[in-house]
């Protein structure tokens, strides 16, 4: 394989990995900062073993999501010192901000909350993890502001001298619109992901019939949080898909499987039949006006004409011989795949809410059980939402302005990157299978479990009663 | 060289003295829950002394990275690329140290907890001896092209006595200055054979730093570029070693802590002075990368301090906080 390919699929890698524990990590310290604070204003201690159950969950996300972190960062320089030294200008100063803002943020304060249990009191306490939720929550927002730039440049210059993209404004690159749709799509979808994680959680813990109080307060917190989320995330994802039909007229294209223009107004295909080989939509199931009515706009453009305005455009500076098409039928399926699980979500939340107040969602076991499948919907959404994002933008690092092919490191052999493409997946499966484990453990042991080990030492007796 | 990527190049470096002063002494830490710790109770006294603030240490490293890449893209670029399999092992040193905080005490029985603690001890090896082997083999000069890449470099390049000596002295100062935070942060056992095992091991630090100065006298130019400047820091670095020395077998802790921290400071200065005015150094000189090269804009360089001046100082304040909070001795029987 040649080291652009290789280089991608480390990237592909590390993001989707990376990306499984961000989302939580965002999700579940929400989640415990909502139910910290709860106990603070009832002073009921349910809430309090709540904080620290779900928050034991949260370090656990935090710890992996912290050190495949550490690999994102240094992989631009690793495997794309190119693309490094063309955005390097632009790309910086975000994550400058990012780790001095954010990062000290949440790993100062992560420390004090998970140990100043007694040192502190409950109204102290709970600003720790308010603090810590503000620095995962702000740690999205520069680098999704880096990120911006890549889908969609703001408030730069081209140095053709030392070809490379230059800052003109800061503030500028701040009030990218991409930005804004961005960030509060993958935030509002990160308090889904927390929401959705305690929720499956609860239902199999009342499944086993056990702690059912806790639980059931629990996943009334987790469902509020995965209904608001998932309304939220939808929005803004709307939102986001106008948007993107304007800037990046071949993304939109591709995930709603249009070869020739539409025609006004547009239908919307629910699925469809793609042959990427001859370029065409084979056969689709749609909906007549259902694409204006989502998109807003008449008539959108196939990807056929969206490659010739691409050409017309990029030809003089990228040359005639550029495949404009991007995976078409990863962003069609995978569109549909994260709108699909991200409705079903909001209607599982509507659902539960609704039974857990009748008090009648313990009985329906099969939903319950669903619950538990829904576990892994957040992740399956986030997961496509992230690869339509950045496949969509191929063939750019940064859209118009600097190829994937032109971002890898010249200097890096295939060898090198194959042994830590290996070294990455084999300590990924290793970190995920552990971390899953851990997880499951930990809940099946519920949030009142006493080591006997450790009882017996300090002289307590396992079984009586105050222990409990 | 403007004056804001002289700062910039200043910042970088204390970036990197921050990450070695604090995180090194948890690698030092990872490195006695092997070596010294004897049963649970010490291994959980030990890790209990860096649980709260390794994270944040960390991040200095993080921010060392990110600060390199927002003000010397170019210099970020050649370094990580140029400098890929060390960097993935440093790396996979990281991520096994880093999850094995959590995973150690999320584990249900021995057997786990060994496993974790042994990719504590090697995590923590790694990262030190491997960083101490890139800077050496960073201020030893690098087959650099026209482009500003790293083409072409041998093995020899990144492994080679003088950079093995620099990983070893790496690993060894870490470990000392674990050993004299553990002396600052325990009572008990734990406290008393750091002490002892510190004692033991300045003989082979004096040894490494000898070594250290002949290696960089005859694999470097610092002493034919920089004569003045090189020789005064080497004597620095000599003079924090024999404070740390002393601070050991008179028992002063404060001072043994802070000084092998400072010999940290004192390496990295060196380094820095050296590299000055480049960032990379090429074999062929006429393919050094100098400051003035691989910088920013000026633009960029001044929102980044802007930002800087507003935001490490609140970052010190709570981390130093934090510290305070956590300054008491840790116990063994809690």
């Amino acid at each position: 394989m040649d080291i652009t390919s290789l280089a991608r699929f480390q990237f592909g890698m590390t993001t989707v990995f990376h990306f499984f524990f961000v989302p939580m990590s965002i999700g579940l310290a929400f989640a415990v900062a909502i139910m910290e604070t709860m106990y603070v204003v009832k002073k009921d201690k349910i809430y309090k073993d709540m904080a620290k159950f779900w928050g034991n969950l949260f370090l656990l996300s935090f710890a992996v999501g912290v050190v495949t972190g550490i690999i994102q960062e240094f992989q631009f320089g690793m495997n794309w010192s190119e693309y490094s030294r063309f955005m390097g200008d632009i790309f910086g100063a975000p994550l400058a901000v990012e780790a001095l803002l954010a990062f000290f943020l949440e790993s100062t304060f992560i420390g004090l909350w998970m140990f100043g249990w007694d040192k502190f009191s409950p109204k102290v306490h709970v600003v720790f993890i308010w603090l810590v939720s503000l620095g995962t929550v702000l740690s999205a927002l520069w680098i999704l502001a880096a990120n911006s730039f890549m889908q969609h440049p703001v408030a730069y210059k081209i140095n053709e001298a030392s070809n490379r993209a230059e800052l003109t404004s800061f503030s500028g690159l701040l009030k990218n619109h991409q930005l804004w749709l961005e960030f509060p799509h993958v935030v509002f979808g990160a308090v889904v992901t927390g929401g959705f994680i305690v929720a499956g959680a609860s239902a199999w813990k009342m499944l086993k019939g056990s702690d059912t109080e806790f639980f059931k307060k629990s996943m009334n917190i987790g469902l509020i949080l995965g209904l608001v989320g998932s309304i939220l995330t939808i929005g803004a994802g709307h939102q986001q898909m106008i948007v993107v039909g304007e800037d990046q007229p071949m993304k939109f294209a591709a995930m709603e499987g249009i070869y020739e223009d539409t025609g006004s107004p547009a239908p919307w295909n629910i699925v469809a039949g793609i042959d990427t080989k001859n370029k065409e939509t084979k056969w689709e199931i749609s909906v007549p006006y259902m694409l204006t009515l989502l998109g807003g706009q008449e008539s959108y453009v196939g990807m056929d004409q969206a490659s010739k305005d691409l050409h017309d455009e990029y030809d003089a500076k990228f040359g005639t011989d550029m495949n404009y098409y991007v995976p078409v039928k990863t962003l069609f399926w995978g569109f549909r795949f994260m709108a699909g699980f991200g409705t079903l979500m909001a209607l599982m939340a509507v659902v539960g809410l609704i039974l857990l107040h009748k008090d009648k969602l313990e009985k329906i076991r099969w939903l319950l059980w669903l619950f538990v499948a829904g576990i892994t919907f957040p992740f399956i959404s986030n997961t496509f939402g992230w690869l339509i994002t950045e496949m969509g933008r191929a063939p750019w690092t940064v859209y118009g302005l600097f190829t994937i092919e032109d971002s890898v490191s010249p200097g890096v052999s295939a060898t090198s990157l194959l042994i830590s493409n290996i070294t990455y997946f084999v300590l990924f499966a290793f970190l995920g299978f552990v971390m899953f484990i851990f997880a499951k453990r930990f809940v099946k042991k519920g949030p009142y479990y006493v080591d006997p080990s450790e009882a017996r030492k300090a002289g307590i007796d396992p079984f009586a009663k105050e222990v409990f | 060289m403007t004056g804001l990527e002289f700062l910039w190049f200043i910042l970088v470096g204390i970036l990197f003295i921050g990450f070695f002063f604090l995180d090194g002494f948890d690698f030092g830490v990872g490195m006695s829950v092997k070596l010294l710790a004897r049963n649970k109770r010490e291994r959980d006294q030990v890790i209990q002394t860096i649980g709260p603030v390794w994270e944040t240490n960390q991040v200095w490293l993080i921010t060392a990275g990110g600060a390199m890449f927002a003000s010397f893209p170019d210099w970020y670029a050649s370094l990580f690329s140029g400098f890929y399999l060390i960097l993935l092992f440093i790396l996979v040193g990281l991520i096994i140290r880093g999850v094995s905080f959590k995973f150690r005490s999320s584990s249900e029985n021995a057997k786990e907890r060994n496993l974790w603690e042994w990719t504590f001890l090697i995590g923590s090896l790694l990262a030190p001896f491997l960083f101490g082997m890139l800077f050496i083999d960073l201020v030893q000069g690098l087959p650099l092209d026209a482009s500003k890449n790293v083409m072409h470099a041998t093995f020899t390049d990144y492994v080679n006595l003088f950079a093995i000596i620099g990983g070893v002295a790496m690993t060894l100062i870490s470990y000392l200055h674990g050993l004299n935070y553990l002396r600052l942060k325990t009572e008990g056992v734990i406290r008393e054979r750091a002490l002892a095992s510190a004692k033991k091991l300045y003989p082979a630090l004096f040894v490494g730093l000898i070594l250290f100065a002949i290696f960089a006298f005859i694999k470097t130019d610092f002493f034919t570029e920089r004569f003045t400047s090189s020789l005064i820091l080497l004597i620095l670095i000599v003079i924090f070693a024999v404070m740390a020395a002393y601070g050991t077998y008179k028992n002063k802790e404060v001072l043994s802590f802070i000084s092998t921290g400072l010999i940290f400071a004192g390496i990295v200065a060196f380094l820095f002075n050296g590299l000055f005015p480049r960032v990379m150094i090429g074999q062929n000189p006429e393919y050094s990368m100098l400051i003035a090269d691989s910088a920013s804009t000026p633009y960029t360089l001044k929102v980044m301090t802007i930002v800087t001046c507003i935001l490490l100082p609140i970052v010190l304040i709570y981390s130093g906080w934090s510290y305070k909070k956590f300054s008491k001795r840790v116990k063994i029987d809690r």
